[in-house]
């Protein structure tokens, strides 16, 4: 298995072995292409998901979507966020800088 | 049984560190001299930055100059700075330690300190050598954990199977401390339902919510860009990943930075500052995170780590417990655990969890993490305030 299922309420999975684009995931028992390739430890769509929808991880509400997303995709910073506090990434503080 | 140094006041310890202690940054240099010329292994530096007088580190400071692992301290101070040196000494005399106190401006300068502190440290030394040994059960160890470079692998493999571990040693009867509120933002409904009294529920709810306001205010969460990078997408993800650090025990109360748990038992330590927002963020780094761990008593910390940190600390061994396979690979040589085989279906989380209880034992009695083998002694204390903690946090008293 390249992706697991941590808890049966989870609308995502988490990969377990790098992903390659195009490569083949089997996600409830249906082999479903992907988009983009996706590293280890990073979570993939187990249905589609729709903006304002709770992501649910370990069976509890991680954030929320932020843009949709197809079944297999790719879920993280792009589509998602906090419902308590932002992320921040290395160059956080250059784009507030030049915003 | 695992052998042990005897304190005066009782406490045991598994290491016989030695500590030099600079009191501001302006004695760091001759302090670190000091340490380098010695080049002992059981010889550690640490120290304070600030001229400024602070409570939290006046607090911090004598906890860790009195830990169980140590036996003598030898301080460094520049002469004119606030932290009120003659307090310290008389604190570590008190606790039956031996120690001695350079001032640079008294001694004669630089050289003539480092010359000095070789000689106080070789007699600090041959003092805490001759020091009480006997041996200690398990049941008088106390364990923290804490995570660092975290990523999507850290809260599936190395944050559970610490749990287990926990656990373990929770029904040993040991001390186990867990921490971070920042990093337990989402999980203060299912933690205070752990709680041995209502009150103690209320009050780990209160300090998650304090957590959540301080980092509010300074705009950014515990999380850092290693995390993304590793698939962790939010502050309550990456908290849920964190929280299974501390198993399913019932919680028996909450520390803070300095306070040792009155009993055994399973505590959280609440890292955040009390009252406004005042010296910057919490803790700027996990290295003061094992500080306060230590500061509460442990003498020994579980470090789960999925992007790979490569730290260890003074006074206390850091075990490294790696989450992710791929950085267990690429970073062998700094893991002392490998919990990715989880991953790779090579191994359980209950064989992990029971892999990472024997090393702690095997620690405990004297064998070196890969952190203490490789030299790491970080070390940092800064500015923080905390009022006193309430009857709450305390474990119910025993009837008598």
């Amino acid at each position: 298995m390249s992706a697991i299922l941590l808890h049966p309420q989870d609308n995502i999975l988490v990969v377990t072995a790098p992903l390659a684009t195009g490569g083949l995931v089997v996600i409830d028992g249906e082999p479903v292409a992907l988009g983009a390739a996706v590293p280890v430890g990073h979570k993939i769509a187990r249905q589609p998901l729709a903006v304002g929808d709770k992501v649910v991880k370990y069976g509890a509400p991680i954030g929320s979507m932020t843009a949709p997303a197809a079944r297999g995709d790719h879920v993280h910073l792009h589509n998602m966020k906090s419902d308590y506090i932002a992320s921040h990434t290395r160059d956080t503080l250059e784009r507030s800088n030049h915003a | 049984m695992i052998p042990a140094w005897i304190r005066s006041d009782g406490r045991k310890g598994i290491r016989n560190v030695i500590a030099v202690a600079y009191l501001v940054e302006c004695a760091h240099h001759v302090a670190r001299r000091i340490v380098d010329k010695i080049d002992d292994a059981d010889v550690h530096l640490i120290g304070f930055p600030g001229c400024y007088p602070n409570s939290y580190a006046d607090k911090v400071m004598k906890a860790i100059a009195t830990h169980p692992n140590v036996g003598g301290l030898v301080i460094v101070s520049l002469g004119c700075e606030s932290f009120n040196r003659e307090a310290l000494a008389a604190t570590v005399a008190a606790s039956g330690r031996p120690v001695e106190t350079l001032v640079i401006q008294q001694a004669g300068g630089t050289a003539a300190t480092i010359a000095a502190g070789l000689e106080a440290v070789a007699r600090v030394k041959a003092a805490a050598d001759a020091g009480s040994r006997g041996t200690m059960a398990v049941s008088e160890l106390v364990v923290g954990t804490i995570c660092g470079g975290s990523d999507g692998t850290s809260g599936i493999t190395a944050n559970p199977a610490v749990g287990r571990t926990f656990d373990r040693l929770v029904a040993d009867g040991a001390t186990c401390i867990f921490e971070e509120t920042g990093e337990l933002v989402g999980c203060e409904g299912v933690m205070a339902d752990r709680a041995i009294t209502p009150e103690l529920g209320a009050e780990l709810r209160a300090s998650v919510e304090k957590a959540e306001r301080y980092y509010t205010v300074l705009g950014f969460g515990s999380f850092a860009p290693g995390n993304a990078e590793g698939g962790l997408t939010t502050q309550e993800e990456k908290s849920m990943g964190a929280y299974s650090k501390s198993g399913s025990s019932p919680i028996s109360g909450i520390v803070k930075p300095g306070d040792v748990p009155p009993s055994p038992g399973l505590y959280m330590l609440d890292v955040v500052p009390d009252g406004e927002p005042r010296f910057g963020f919490p803790n700027i780094s996990d290295n003061a995170e094992i500080v306060e761990l230590i500061a509460c008593g442990a003498h020994l910390t579980l470090f789960t780590t999925g992007r790979g940190s490569v730290v260890g600390s003074a006074i206390s061994p850091v075990i490294k417990i790696c989450a992710n396979p791929e950085t267990a690979r690429r970073l062998a040589g700094d893991m002392d655990v490998d919990a990715g085989r989880v991953l790779e279906g090579k191994a359980t989380l209950e064989q992990v969890g029971e892999e990472i209880y024997r090393r702690t034992l095997d620690v405990a009695a004297g064998t070196r993490t890969v952190s203490e083998a490789l030299g790491h002694r970080e070390f940092i204390l800064t500015y923080k305030s905390f009022d006193p903690m309430g009857p709450a946090c305390q474990p119910r008293r025993q009837a008598a």
